[in-house]
């Protein structure tokens, strides 16, 4: 009689069914709602008919063939509070500790295209950054530091295009060309109207900023990168993993678009978009989520766009740490959890990293927090060893199964978006604040029922909350820098600002790059806000409209 | 339970200041509103001024701000005295938003009734609520 041997897939599956199960109640699914099996095997993953290799399409595995062994990710640590001159300093102490690239922070007056004296910007100046008037304040930022030999990036959005022309200008009083500069410029209007909120132009003016950096820097400043479109701060707003992901790269796609339309060639701006994203702490997800971004990218890259240099369908990104991970409660534990969160973006093949500051959920960072936050990543990247293998998970059953599960329902996103019309139809009708504000309401209901939990908020509670050192802003800042602002207005040669700001509203008006413009309104001195007034006047503004 | 024997209580929810981050807020309406109460939000940059006005305009018994760029100590208190000015202080103002200890005091003593920080349940704001307004919840 033969005896024939079991399935040992079958043998488990009967063991796990037949055991108890813990019954805590907490979720199994993913922090963005994708159900999880407790056991992936070799049966779970589609057979692709050829092996996946870094640095070739569809870059799955990475976009370089060298992973961290040609060279490591950038260690970017965004900051920028009070004065140009503050921050100024505080840039040199994060460089002689070994940070890599420079990151601007800039305060809400400044984000949202405001003088420092406006009635509107009282309370906000330098709070949640530096505060940046006209060139003057750009000159004082960067004193001593040389932006021919470093990379900085800017997070900046509706006035994007007057803040690289700052630093264009500032670059020119070093004597460094245009050319030589490198750096990125967040410069992503979409994911405002999405999610953070942060315009001023209707989307068509917006969008034509946009296309008029892209198009003027791959002329003019070839080695920047002109947008970095943002997932970071949808998945900030509430949204999932798989939101986060597609609506990014719909946005992306948006702007190639808009770049086509213009009468662009697909490989003379693709190389130079860049993305952002979150990495939040369900550790899987997140990997998979950035594995899933490259596919996807190259795919439409190549396939739908027609791009044909390999440079064009390499999606390369920026991560930071999810700040919204972070808790006032215990806020030690921030430090675990950042750590946590940057190897999960390290996995996933980042080009770059922020990662937070434990006291990043009460106000700015300390020096200390921050120099914690540095040495997190230089920790993984020295001593954890994560460095030296490319893609490390890379066949991991679960890893390649929730990749391709991420790609399926982030391709059922587009076809969404596209019966509604495209990105900024969607944005009209209110489609990704709904989806992003009901998904931000779910999970915080599942926090309610403890069906999550975050450790030191809904469980495992201390009775007092050491209190830690938080950076406090002098109130007397705000008179000073309204007092700067002035100065510069009462120095420069007037005559030469208004004639600059004139030329501006012309052009707004037609349909000239306003790049060129811009950039002789910044050197003439013209104000941040006398430049997007000279804009507004053509363009109007936006309101939209609030949906709970 | 929902208040309906009496006019229930009627609450304006507002972003104060410049920056645009919504989601605390929008979050905190929606628990309100499904407790209950009749919820308005203003939506975002909304002045002092414009808060009350609103506030006034809808008959609002309390206003709920929310903020997270750092400016709460310049811009809450500034509610407060709108309503003084007005002649409105009958109208009970709480916050909620990246409010540190040390200024959670402060901002009582300036006429803001409760500050709900990060990580507060939601439950804890409606009961706060509840106990609040009992005739009418």
């Amino acid at each position: 009689m033969k005896v024939r041997a079991r399935d040992p897939k079958q043998v488990w599956q009967e063991e796990f069914e037949s055991s108890p199960a813990r019954d805590d109640g907490i979720e199994t699914s993913t922090i963005s709602g994708i159900p999880l099996q407790p056991l992936y095997t070799a049966g779970d993953r589609p057979r692709r008919e050829e092996e996946e290799l870094p640095g070739q399409y569809p870059y799955t595995r990475g976009i370089h063939s060298t992973g961290y062994r040609g060279r490591l990710w950038t260690m970017r640590q965004f900051s920028g509070f009070a004065t140009a001159e503050e921050t100024n300093k505080r840039y040199k102490y994060l460089l002689a500790n070994g940070q890599t690239g420079l990151s601007v922070a800039f305060d809400m007056p400044t984000l949202m295209g405001q003088d420092s004296d406006a009635p509107t910007s009282r309370g906000e100046v330098g709070h949640c950054g530096v505060a940046i008037d006209s060139l003057a304040d750009m000159e004082t930022l960067f004193d001593g530091i040389p932006l021919g030999d470093i990379t900085t990036s800017m997070t900046i959005n509706s006035p994007a295009a007057i803040l690289l022309c700052m630093y264009i200008a500032v670059a020119e009083k070093q004597g460094v060309p245009a050319s030589r500069l490198g750096g990125t410029l967040q410069n992503d209007i979409l994911k405002e109207f999405i999610a953070q909120k942060e315009f001023i132009f209707p989307p068509a003016p917006s969008m034509r900023l946009v296309v008029d950096s892209i198009e003027y820097c791959a002329k003019e400043v070839p080695k920047w990168n002109t947008i970095s479109i943002s997932g970071y701060h949808i998945r900030e707003a509430g949204s999932t993993a798989v939101q986060e992901l597609a609506f990014t790269l719909a946005d992306g796609m948006a702007y190639v678009d808009a770049c086509l339309e213009r009468g662009m060639h697909i490989d003379d701006f693709a190389s130079r978009l860049s993305f952002f994203f979150d990495a939040h702490i369900d550790f899987f997800e997140e990997i998979a989520k950035f594995r899933a971004a490259r596919r996807i990218w190259a795919r439409w890259m190549r396939e739908r766009y027609g791009a044909q240099q390999e440079r064009s369908w390499k999606l390369r990104f920026h991560t930071q740490t999810a700040g919204v991970s972070l808790t006032a409660q215990q806020p030690e534990l921030n430090i675990a959890r950042t750590a946590i969160e940057a190897m999960a973006a390290v996995l996933g093949g980042t080009q770059s990293l922020h990662t937070n500051a434990m006291d990043e959920v009460l106000a700015l960072p300390t020096d200390k927090a921050a120099r914690i936050a540095l040495r997190t990543q230089q920790l993984l990247a020295y001593e954890t060893g994560a460095a030296n293998t490319i893609d490390p998970l890379g066949g991991s059953y679960f890893v390649e199964a929730l990749t391709d599960e991420m790609e399926r329902q982030a391709e059922a996103y587009f076809e969404r978006i596209d019966e509604i019309g495209g990105v900024i139809p969607a944005i009209e009708v209110g489609f990704f604040q709904k989806e992003i504000a009901d998904a931000a309401f779910r999970y915080q209901k599942e926090l309610e029922q403890k069906r999550r939990i975050v450790v030191g908020v809904n469980d495992f509670l201390v009775e007092d909350n050491e209190p830690i050192d938080i950076l406090r802003i002098d109130p007397k800042l705000e008179s000073q820098q309204a007092e700067r602002v002035r100065e510069v207005r009462r120095k420069r040669d007037g005559a030469k600002t208004s004639n600059a700001l004139n030329a501006l509203g012309k052009a707004a008006a037609g349909n000239d790059n306003l790049m060129p413009y811009i950039l002789d309104a910044v050197r003439a001195y013209a104000t941040e806000g006398e430049i997007m007034q000279a804009m507004i006047e053509v363009f109007g503004t936006y309101t939209e409209t609030a949906v709970v | 339970m929902a208040p309906t024997a009496t006019k229930p209580v009627r609450i304006i929810v507002a972003k104060v200041g410049l920056d645009g981050h919504d989601r605390g807020v929008k979050v905190v309406a929606r628990a309100l509103r499904d407790a209950g109460y009749e919820v308005i939000y203003t939506g975002l940059r909304q002045t002092p001024e414009m808060v009350v006005d609103a506030a006034l305009q809808e008959d609002a018994q309390v206003i709920g701000l929310s903020i997270h760029s750092g400016a709460h100590m310049t811009l809450f208190p500034a509610v407060v005295d709108e309503l003084k000015r007005r002649k409105a202080t009958d109208i009970v103002v709480f916050g909620g938003g990246i409010i540190p200890d040390d200024d959670i005091e402060a901002l009582k003593k300036r006429g803001v009734e409760v500050i709900f920080t990060p990580g507060t349940p939601l439950h804890d704001i409606v009961e706060w609520l509840r106990k609040r307004f009992p005739e009418k919840s």
